[in-house]
């Protein structure tokens, strides 16, 4: 799964390269949005192992199968937690951005001068 | 112009701190030791058939409980930024479309009942207090969407959050006097393997979380349309 | 035939990418924006983790643009209020 990690670590080099080209402060937001996903691949891909199956005892997959065939189940109770996460912080960060547009009518980061040095 | 020196050298940093996990990456053969004793002991000592929850609710269960606080403080920081109401209308006047909302009618109770599903199988099946509660919350979306005159009882919201907050660390703590130690699932039998109630505590645990997930993504929607 | 399927759903993913960051028109961004997290979710799916599959898809590609939209709603309401 060599490609998958690939994939992921691209979508990050988009994100970071958008949240430091872009000059909207929601298209920022998009990009951090993105570095997310990205990340949630790599850590998932991480753990991933030859012809891996999900880690659910039923049927086809017995007790005793179970340590030769599922994949690690930690990385995606980590992915599955960070997900959400994810949404609360983005939801912040976008209350955030229109907290600033109240304030000075813009979206741009150039009017932003505050922190400027 | 120095601005774009500066990012062209950060990115190159970034291919070159990446590069090394990329060329020395192989796939796993043999899982580590920590996953390989999740695996082996988990559906024998927590008796959950699926192994994510037993290290979501039980085994890392203490980490579960600090990103439903993570989740809480978010929700928490936008009510208070959008505390005033503002000046503006935002709800439209008009209704929604006849189809939106006949077709909201009937499909709402079917979403409510879904994710009330996956969030009481989530030791059986895929799913869990999470999903269950992003499902339950978009149902609210869609009556949101359909009924734009309808309000959130906020009192409700609130009561649901509070409770079932409270009554998941009550639920952890039981685990410390019971069984072994907080949020243990075994302070209830375990059961027959593979039943609806089985795993002990697993199922309660994850409904309180759901309903926890479920009441402050639909108070971040609420608050963000409003 | 799954390296198939990966490449195609990469290659999809990575170009909405970079879509999302280079539209002008800020709601097609968003919606773009939405369709790499549809994507990864297949790819999670791909990678045994159907759990995480089903997280992605509810939160990523459905809650997450909604927020976007109704942020971008506000912000929309606020310029013609003070236009007007």
């Amino acid at each position: 799964m060599l490609l998958i990690t690939i994939f992921g670590f691209a979508l990050i080099f988009i994100g970071i390269w958008g949240m430091l080209t872009q000059k909207n402060i929601i298209k920022m937001i998009i990009g951090f949005s993105i570095v997310d996903t990205g990340i949630h691949l790599v850590i998932l891909s991480i753990g991933f192992r030859k012809e891996g199956t999900a880690p659910i005892i039923d049927a086809t997959l017995s007790k005793a199968e179970a340590v030769s065939r599922a994949i690690d189940p930690i990385p995606s109770a980590l992915v599955l937690t960070a997900i959400v996460i994810g949404l609360a912080v983005t939801a912040l960060m976008l209350v955030y951005a229109f907290k600033m547009y109240e304030k000075k009518g813009s979206l741009q980061i150039k009017d932003f001068k505050e922190l400027k040095w | 112009m120095v601005r774009k020196i500066f990012l062209f050298i950060i990115l190159i940093l970034f291919l070159y701190m990446i590069f090394p996990l990329i060329s020395e990456f192989k796939i796993l053969s043999q899982i580590p030791d920590l996953a390989k004793y999740y695996l082996e002991k988990g559906p024998d000592e927590l008796g959950s058939a699926n192994l994510v929850t037993s290290v979501i609710v039980s085994y890392r269960g203490l980490d579960t409980l600090g990103e439903v606080t993570v989740l809480f403080i978010a929700t928490a920081g936008i009510g208070f930024l959008l505390r005033k109401k503002s000046r503006i209308s935002l709800t439209p006047n008009r209704k929604a479309s006849e189809i939106l909302r006949t077709g909201s009618a009937f499909l709402l109770p079917i979403i409510f009942l879904y994710g009330i599903f996956i969030f009481t199988h989530g030791h059986l099946t895929p799913g869990g207090g999470f999903q269950g509660g992003v499902i339950i919350a978009s149902g609210i979306l869609l009556l949101m969407l359909a009924e734009i005159s309808w309000k959130m009882n906020y009192l409700i919201l609130h009561w649901v959050e509070s409770l079932s907050g409270f009554f998941y660390v009550i639920i952890g703590l039981l685990g410390i006097f019971l069984a072994a130690g907080f949020l243990d699932n075994r302070l209830l039998p375990l059961g027959d393997f593979g039943r609806l109630f089985s795993a002990g505590a697993i199922p309660f645990i994850y409904s309180f979380v759901g309903l926890k997930v479920g009441s402050e993504l639909v108070g971040i929607l609420t608050k963000l349309q409003r | 035939m799954t390296i198939i399927i990966i490449l195609v759903l990469g290659i999809l993913m990575l170009s909405s990418a970079i879509l999302a960051l280079q539209l002008k028109d800020l709601v097609a961004a968003i919606i773009s924006a939405g369709v790499i997290s549809l994507l990864a979710s297949v790819l999670f799916l791909i990678l045994a983790a159907p759990d995480v599959a089903m997280t992605e898809a509810a939160i990523g590609s459905g809650l997450t643009t909604v927020v976007f939209l109704f942020t971008i709603n506000r912000i929309r309401k606020l310029k013609g209020d003070d236009d007007g």
